[in-house]
């Protein structure tokens, strides 16, 4: 299956500037993982040492968050759409 | 809305010196908010008080004008914490870029303390490139101001309004 994966700017110059890239997989961590092996400079940038989903990313399958879905084992389709946006938190505590 | 005139307005504004991350010297940050935008967010952190309110601005990276302001949910529901709802998020990076704009920042209140980034702030910061704008709603009038925050180093950047 080939997916798009749309990139948040803060991540782009580890993938050369671009702002979406094709990636091959069945699942969303098949596709990440392989994302992460084209572009070895996102390691430890989408997923964490042991392979988990980074918690300071959101990665979204369409208009989904995979974290309500299937998360890494969500199957994908050719044509779906893998968005990654940073986590934006704070606060004053 | 008019277009701001970026060469003539950044020379005479004399923005917030910060150092580079290269270290090669300094350059001049500061945000460009028109003021309806700062009414519109100033606006949705009152409507979410007693809670912590935050939303996303869009426009213009290299000049740093703000174009759209984006409220969003608090999905950590907190009075001392904010999460930008990630579907939110999603719905206005999309929005953004379907008008040429891309996210520059986020904006978020402080009910009981300055408009000062805190230690949570700081560490979740999540792009250096971002204006970091803090609504405090601690005094009489609600104050507004912008931060960079480079590894872990804030800096309070000059913050243009507009009409």
């Amino acid at each position: 299956m080939t997916v798009e994966v749309r990139l948040p700017t803060l991540l782009r110059p580890a993938a050369s500037g671009a702002a979406a890239v094709s990636v091959e997989g069945d699942t969303v961590g098949e596709v990440l993982h392989a994302l992460v092996a084209a572009h070895p400079a996102l390691a430890g940038q989408v997923l964490t040492e042991d392979g988990s989903l980074h918690r300071f990313v959101n990665v979204y399958l369409n208009d989904d968050d995979v974290r309500y879905l299937d998360r890494l084992d969500t199957k994908v389709v050719s044509g779906d759409v893998l968005s990654i946006l940073p986590a934006v938190a704070g606060g004053a505590a | 809305m008019a277009e701001p005139d970026e060469t003539s307005e950044a020379e005479a504004s004399g923005g917030a010196r910060l150092s580079s991350p290269e270290g090669s010297g300094t350059f001049w940050s500061r945000l460009v908010l028109p003021r309806a935008l700062r009414e519109e967010l100033v606006a949705h952190c009152l409507r979410a008080w007693p809670l912590e309110g935050c939303g996303l601005l869009a426009g213009e990276a290299a000049s740093g004008v703000a174009w759209r302001c984006y409220p969003t949910r608090n999905a950590a529901g907190s009075a001392r914490l904010y999460t930008v709802d990630p579907l939110d998020h999603l719905r206005a990076d999309r929005d953004a870029q379907a008008q040429g704009f891309e996210v520059i920042g986020v904006f978020h209140s402080h009910t009981h303390t300055d408009a000062y980034p805190s230690p949570t702030d700081v560490a979740q910061a999540p792009d250096p490139a971002w204006h970091y704008v803090l609504v405090s709603l601690r005094g009489e009038l609600p104050s507004v101001r912008s931060y960079r925050i480079l590894d872990g180093a804030v800096s309070e950047e000059l913050l243009v309004e507009q009409a």
